[in-house]
């Protein structure tokens, strides 16, 4: 550390710890105090980087209100039989261990940018000098008529991994021959623009290894295309003929409502009926970072294409989910893409270390049969209106075999790198 | 040099002589020529022949005979160097059984190959591999390298800023880990620079072809590929 920098942060250490209502929460004394919100992908990951680079220089806390953080990538592999729910599923001691992250297992209730502090549900008050906000999606239950949050428990969405997930697939297993499951993907933009979609390939995958050629998968949806449909159309009819039935609103004419005692949905065109509705409401950014006034009207938080800076508040950035990341779709990948960014901003904020220009990326693998995965990816750079794909691709209809195997391998590796990166190894 | 050169040869004869006492001889079932073909596949990261060095791979000049894991100046996974502390000695059955299907024989190799399944294939490679590698062409070091391809020649010649390579690398590692580990996805860690270099121009220019890769390298400059070969061959497995 050169006399510069060790000068600049004790400076801003000064204005640090005056702000600073919970001092417990100091590893070094008077070293700047970033506090992330959000403990997934994004959120994980700027505090890894930011500790692991930042070292002591840097005070790091992560505000999660889990214990345990359960994957929402990979949890259609769950669903399908392909993983356990212990593998999807992460804790954060080597964060606190190996980084010496003070980990906060409390939910933060709301964000005092005035006071530059982050309050828990338990009243008390975390002081930052940069503030991560990376609380993911919530979603708008009665974007979907008739649907609400008690009804979760008989239409799961399962579209925040954890107890959902495992009541979807509770619900799938206990299906029989014959009966129909209906899904009703969300519109755009949504958290994991093809996994509906890998959902219902998975779905098919349990009933047709059971033997349950009589049931179907109905898929009514509000959107007039989806993310990969020539590959998932071209897997459909391959391996599940018959059994997968798409309707876009030019068919079924608009989702007026679901009526999840009578386990229907009800469009334009007809009423139809699932043992297993499976409901993926409209979302927006989760609601501590709406409260505080950083998103628009979107219901989504605009950055600085080049930082992911909050354009609402210079001391704050907005990671993953929550953010208009302009042409990146809202996963995992493009999350833990985005943090590091994110982290290298913070750090040259507070200790004046090199910042480089932006680079972000993005690929999601998905499975539509066993040893059968396609995948999708782009590089993006910032311009000065939005974070821009510079360069992308996308699996192949009529594709080797052998290549889709090699990618779904590649899923397997990816999930084990991404994690290892995410909660460190 | 020279007594490792001998010992390797006494092995390789020792070998040879315990196999034909043992059984009646092996008839030469591969084909060398066609193997040499199938080698195409292996040597992007292994040289054999006169002045064969290690690349992303250790050199298998007198293979034959050599225990897993033993050659100075690779850094062999530890899953490798304890398979040849066990006793793991290459051999035509083992390498049959290694190629085959690498990670099930030795699980955390970091040889990014998912396997032959076809026998007579992996019968003509071996077959190859004991005609390339057993003539121990290493015991000339004077002679040239074996002719390669000019590739990112202003890259290599850069001296590449590891710190750049850090923040760059942070797109490599949501995918390739950083420990070295291999769950599905090559290892990168602690591949010699040349190698690193020439394998990112590789997939630039699509002579390595993979989307990912392909598109991942598609903005990345003789800066970027420099650094990034700085940061990635100063690490170490773990």
């Amino acid at each position: 550390m050169t006399a510069l920098t060790r000068r600049c942060f004790g400076m801003l250490a000064g204005a640090g710890v005056a702000s600073l209502a919970a001092p417990s929460f100091l590893r070094a004394q008077g070293a700047p105090h970033v506090v992330i919100v959000g403990g997934g992908a994004g959120g994980a990951t700027a505090a890894r980087y930011i500790a692991k680079d930042a070292g002591e220089a840097i005070n790091v806390t992560l505000i999660e209100a889990n214990p345990q953080y359960t994957t929402c990538f990979f949890s259609n592999l769950y669903l399908g039989g392909f993983r356990s729910f212990a593998s999807i599923t992460h804790g954060y001691d080597t964060l606190a261990a190996n980084y010496g992250i003070t980990v906060v297992n409390a939910r933060a209730t709301a964000i005092d940018r005035q006071a530059r502090a982050v309050r828990l549900a338990d009243g008390s008050r975390v002081a930052y000098d940069r503030l991560i906000v990376a609380p993911g999606i919530d979603l708008i239950y009665d974007s979907v008529p008739g649907y609400s949050e008690d009804a979760t428990g008989i239409m799961p969405h399962a579209w925040k991994a954890g107890p959902q997930t495992q009541l979807l697939k509770s619900r799938l297993d206990a299906l029989e021959d014959g009966q129909q499951i209906v899904i009703v993907p969300p519109p755009n933009p949504y958290r994991c623009p093809p996994a509906p979609y890998e959902r219902a390939s998975v779905f098919a995958h349990v009933l047709k290894a059971k033997g349950h050629t009589g049931s179907r998968i109905i898929i009514l949806d509000p959107k007039p295309k989806f993310s990969k449909q020539a590959l998932f159309s071209e897997g459909w009819e391959k391996y599940y003929p018959g059994m997968i039935e798409w309707y876009g609103p030019d068919v079924h004419g608009g989702i007026k409502g679901v009526d999840p005692a009578a386990g229907t949905v009800e469009t334009d065109f007809d009423t139809f009926h699932g043992a297993l509705v499976n409901v993926i409401p409209a979302q927006r950014a989760g609601r501590i970072a709406r409260d505080a006034g950083l998103a628009d009207d979107s219901g989504y938080c605009p950055i600085d294409p080049a930082s992911m800076r909050s354009m609402m508040d210079e001391n704050i950035f907005v990671l993953g989910d929550a953010a208009i990341a302009g042409d990146m779709p809202k996963s995992a990948f493009a999350a833990n893409s985005q943090a590091k960014v994110a982290a290298m901003n913070v750090r040259g904020d507070l200790i004046e270390s090199k910042v480089f220009p932006a680079r972000y990326a993005n690929t999601c693998w998905s499975l539509i049969e066993t040893d059968d995965s396609v995948k999708v990816g782009a590089q993006y750079a910032p311009t000065a209106e939005k974070i821009a794909s510079t360069s992308s691709f996308i699996s192949q209809t009529h594709e080797a075999s052998e290549v889709r195997k090699t990618n779904y391998e590649e899923s397997l590796g990816w999930y084990a790198g991404i994690t290892a990166d995410i909660f460190g190894a | 040099m020279l007594w490792g050169r001998g010992l390797s040869g006494f092995l390789f004869a020792m070998v040879a002589a315990a196999a034909a006492s043992a059984a009646p001889p092996e008839p030469e079932h591969g084909n060398r020529e066609r193997g040499k073909t199938v080698f195409e596949a292996c040597n992007g990261c292994h040289q054999v022949g006169a002045g064969a060095r290690h690349g992303i791979g250790p050199h298998l000049d007198a293979l034959f005979g050599r225990r897993a894991g033993s050659l100075d100046g690779f850094r062999y996974s530890s899953a490798m160097r304890r398979r040849g502390k066990d006793g793991l000695v290459w051999d035509a059955a083992t390498l049959d059984r290694y190629l085959q299907k690498p990670r099930r024989m030795v699980p955390g190799t970091r040889m990014s190959f998912r396997g032959l399944s076809d026998k007579r294939a992996r019968e003509d490679l071996i077959a190859y591999l004991k005609a390339a590698t057993a003539s121990a062409p290493a015991s000339n070091p004077s002679a040239p390298s074996p002719p390669r391809p000019e590739i990112g020649g202003a890259a290599m010649a850069i001296e590449g800023d590891a710190a750049y390579g850090e923040y760059l690398a942070g797109e490599c590692v949501t995918c390739h880990q950083r420990s070295g580990r291999t769950d599905g996805i090559p290892s990168i860690v602690g591949w010699p620079r040349e190698a690193f270099i020439r394998a990112l121009f590789e997939y630039k220019s699509n002579v390595r072809r993979h989307q990912v890769m392909s598109m991942m390298t598609a903005n990345l400059g003789n800066e970027e590929i420099a650094a990034l070969a700085a940061f990635f061959s100063g690490l170490d497995p773990q």
